[in-house]
């Protein structure tokens, strides 16, 4: 892990979790509170693969939260990723919030801005979803839509399976990214929950690249399709 | 079961004919000798030894909050006790008699003492911010009123979590006039909840994480083995609703045995609680449930249990050999245990996922064998309240479903009376209680034809409700997951995990459509309104409301001083709710009208509603809400009489 990357999992960890204060019994129902989420944590098995993290957190109240989300990746100097999100989170239906605020693309260079908008929630049969559109400077356009489903093998060991799609507006020639659909990524991670909070896991990953994004690799020498083997934890509180 | 010691109600017999030379007091010397610790040393039922209750009594009482250290699970943590007791001192007050109690608050917070289930000034009523500012750090309250009833009741904190660590104790009202009840030995069984946990964690982590604490939530290994059992496309169409709801059918309790120990007069089961019995005695059992989350199912393998009182109120004696206990309820219980016998006094808590044990022994030598917990119940459909002749038109199987293989405890019988003419799979205890009651049979339908005739279209005083279900506005939004189109009675429904101990176990279970008050219903008059309040709440987002508002947002529910009205509760939840009125009784309509039996908390099932009236007959602000301890924030009301 660089510096940068350790930042942004220090920026996740500054709110501390507060407690309510007690008016009647039970005290107040709807106490500020925070839940920081390293949702992944992990390393390819092969020295060549990167490290990568995807953490989310939240500050707030039952219904109105401010999120923050970030993902990156490190394989050396030359090779890194990190965006950051923050948003405001407000329920639009007992399962779904609706997300709005902004997105910055810190690696690589140069750094983009995005205006996000998006909804996250679960969907019927216990699908995680989470969707946003990105409106960037200079008429850029961007979406990203994933889902996760939680398989439980038993109560602790759990098969998650998740997909991810990424669409662009325009070409990005500097970043290497191409209009239309981007990329797809496949994962699937078995973690042990040794408690709620903290749980090892082992999975496998698999990512595409497509359209012109994928002819910008090539002409960089680079692979269009990844798949790596993958060990990390996943931890909240 | 015909009692040898239990009178007729009142209305048969005068209180100058009670028959005085068959009862004995208990409250010489043998009773207290009963109450002290029993030292059994060297068994193997306990290591240490067995706390029961100390005991206080008079009419001037001194009582100071503190805080201790405890160790209940081998570690310690701070506890909140009154006179450094956990359970808190078993108050022993005279009917009829006024007394006068003076709290101490040692703690650096605030603190304050509810008298549950007792008929007080609202100023008395020791809920802070109703008439009363709670008990400031270091400063006493002094509490004086008169004893207006008897019976078996308890108190507890009315501010923050205090409840939850240790802050409760029982309350026992002797009589003015002769008791009905007989008994020769009387003992108070305090059921509660302990986590080492402090409250604002697991509140907080409920927040975050719903199901935290549920260990039994449906895995890959279960749907193959319902398939094998019930075949693919049964099982796919039981659980598609569900995942299409986004629920849970293992959704039973928000707070388990992961974080809980279970105790009884403040043992942990592993020590349990010892009480002595001696040839020919009958034993009184006062069961009181001050848990902080935790409803339980209680029985004494071995023994009929008559059920005399409820909620401190006696009533008609009802022979079960098990009931369900919800947070705040108490019931009264007379066993006759043969002699030179040990009996466990079992307590499972409603998710099967802990229980806590009492040994009730002739010799203290002797101790009974802890049985299994039943199977963990699920949750059925018609837990969802919804209509269920829909259900049938999807063209599923019920019948395959609901009596097929043996993995079908959790599914609700109740569903199967309602279908219209399958008597097969009625409950055949209650059929034994004859008198007119139409076992299974729903009674609100039955009071509907009656009821047109009667005032303002509601239904007549003791059948409960007549009047539609309807949702309103406020139901609805992203604080409501659920809402019950067509709520089932909760009148004759042991509760979920219950529901097949008569077919399975021969268990007769207590319903409340068993009780009936012992004495005559105190005021006949018919309801004059009606209020249908709707419990709700996001299981995801661990949000708790009536009506979709939660109580902070809520205006007060307003009673006309003197006025009767009918309270009907329809549970839109997957839950169950113990919904406890302040102040005034909660006279549950259980299908006769000249026997309402008087309650101060109600269990509301899952997708079920029930009605009881109350006489609006003490002005002042009174507290309204739900008795588990993480969902009364939200699911609270002001209630003022004026
Ligand atoms: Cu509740």
């Amino acid at each position: 892990m660089n510096k940068t990357n350790l930042m942004a999992l220090g920026l996740l960890s500054l709110s501390a979790t507060l407690t309510s204060s007690a008016v009647f019994a039970g005290g107040n129902d709807d106490p500020l509170l925070t839940k920081v989420m390293l949702d992944q944590f992990e390393k390819g098995v092969d020295p060549q693969d990167p490290t990568q993290f995807s953490a989310q957190a939240w500050l707030g109240y039952d219904l109105n939260k401010l999120w923050l989300k970030t993902e990156g990746e490190y394989s050396n100097s030359d090779k890194q990723d990190l965006e950051i999100q923050a948003l405001y989170s407000k329920p639009i239906a007992p399962y779904w919030d609706v997300q709005f605020g902004i997105k910055t693309d810190i690696k690589p260079t140069p750094t983009r801005n995005w205006a996000v908008i998006g909804v996250q929630g679960l969907a019927p049969y216990f699908f995680d979803i989470d969707a946003a559109l990105f409106i960037g400077d200079q008429g850029r356009t961007a979406m990203r839509v994933s889902a996760e489903y939680e398989l439980l093998i038993t109560q602790k060991l759990i098969l998650t399976p998740e997909v991810e799609v990424n669409l662009f507006g325009k070409d990005d020639a500097e970043l290497g990214i191409g209009s239309g659909l981007s990329d797809v990524s496949a994962g699937l991670r078995l973690r042990y929950e040794i408690v709620r909070e903290f749980a090892p896991y082992i999975g496998v990953d698999w990512r595409q690249k497509l359209g012109n994004t994928a002819d910008y690799a090539r002409s960089e020498g680079e692979d269009t399709q990844e798949t790596q083997f993958v060990i990390g934890f996943s931890a909240w509180f | 079961m015909k009692s040898q010691y239990m009178i007729k109600p009142m209305i048969e017999t005068t209180n100058s004919e009670l028959n005085n030379s068959r009862r004995r007091f208990v409250f010489g010397a043998s009773a207290m000798l009963a109450l002290m610790s029993i030292p059994f040393p060297k068994n193997a039922f306990a290591n240490a030894l067995s706390q029961s209750l100390s005991q206080l009594s008079g009419k001037v009482f001194d009582l100071s909050i503190d805080y201790k250290m405890v160790n209940f699970t081998g570690k310690s943590a701070r506890a909140t006790v009154v006179n450094q007791l956990l359970p808190a001192p078993l108050l022993r007050w005279k009917e009829g008699e006024t007394v006068t109690l003076r709290v101490k608050n040692n703690l650096d917070h605030d603190s304050s003492i509810h008298w549950h289930g007792i008929i007080l000034p609202t100023e008395m009523d020791g809920v802070p911010g109703f008439s009363f500012d709670g008990i400031k750090p270091g400063e006493t309250f002094e509490y004086q009123f008169t004893v207006q009833q008897s019976g078996t009741y308890w108190y507890h904190s009315h501010s923050g979590y205090q409840e939850q660590t240790g802050l409760f104790g029982a309350i026992v009202i002797d009589p003015a006039t002769p008791d009905p009840v007989i008994y020769d030995r009387d003992y108070v069984i305090m059921l509660s909840d302990w986590s080492d946990e402090t409250p604002e964690n697991i509140y907080a982590k409920l927040k975050k994480q719903a199901d935290y604490y549920n260990y039994r939530e449906r895995t890959v290994m279960d749907f193959f083995s319902d398939v094998d059992k019930n075949g693919l496309a049964n099982t796919w169409n039981a659980r598609s609703m569900w995942n299409n709801a986004r629920m849970s059918d293992s959704d039973i309790s928000d707070v388990t045995g992961s974080t809980y120990t279970y105790l009884m007069n403040g043992n942990p089961p592993q020590q349990g609680w010892q009480g002595l019995f001696k040839q020919d005695e009958k034993v009184r059992l006062r069961f009181i449930n001050s848990s902080a989350m935790t409803i339980f199912d209680v029985r004494i393998p071995g023994l009929k249990m008559s059920v005399v009182a409820s909620d401190g109120q006696n009533i008609q004696p009802v022979s079960v050999d098990e009931f369900r206990i919800g947070v705040a309820e108490t019931y009264d219980v007379v066993i006759e245990p043969e002699v030179d016998n040990a009996y466990c006094i079992f307590a499972q808590s409603i998710d099967r996922t802990g229980f806590t044990v009492g040994n009730l022994t002739s010799d203290a030598s002797l101790h009974a064998p802890i049985p299994p917990m039943d199977p963990r119940p699920v949750l059925g459909h018609s837990d969802m309240g919804m209509d269920m002749s829909d259900m049938d038109m999807s063209g599923m199987d019920h019948s395959k479903m609901d009596m097929g293989g043996g993995d079908m405890s959790g599914m609700d019988h109740s569903k199967m009376a309602m279908g219209g003419g399958d008597m097969s799979s009625m409950d055949h205890g209650k059929m034994a209680m004859g008198g007119g009651d139409m076992p299974g049979m729903d009674h609100s339908k039955m009071a509907m034809g009656a009821a047109k005739a009667t005032v303002s279209g509601l239904g007549l005083a003791g059948f409960g409700s007549n009047n539609e279900i309807k949702h309103i506005d406020t139901e609805f939004g992203p604080q409501v997951d659920m809402r019950a189109d067509a709520p089932k009675s909760g009148l004759h429904d042991p509760g979920i995990g219950l529901r097949d101990h008569q077919q399975q176990f021969n268990r007769k279970v207590l319903t409340y459509g068993d009780i009936k008050g012992l004495h005559p219903t105190y005021d006949t008059r018919q309801p004059s309104r009606e209020i249908q309040l709707h419990l709700t709440g996001n299981m995801n987002r661990y949000m708790w409301s009536v009506n979709g508002v939660k109580f902070m947002d809520a205006a007060p529910l307003e009673f006309e001083y003197g006025e009767r009205l009918r309270i009907t509760l329809v549970n839109d939840t997957m839950m169950t709710h113990p919904m406890h009125l302040h102040g005034m009784w909660s006279e549950l309509e259980t299908g006769d009208a000249d026997f309402i039996p008087r309650k101060h908390t109600v269990l509301v099932q899952p997708g079920s509603k029930i009605s009881y009236l109350v006489t609006a007959d003490a002005k002042g602000q009174w507290a309204y809400h739900c008795h588990l301890l993480f969902h009364m924030p939200g699911m609270f009301r002001k209630v003022v009489v004026k």
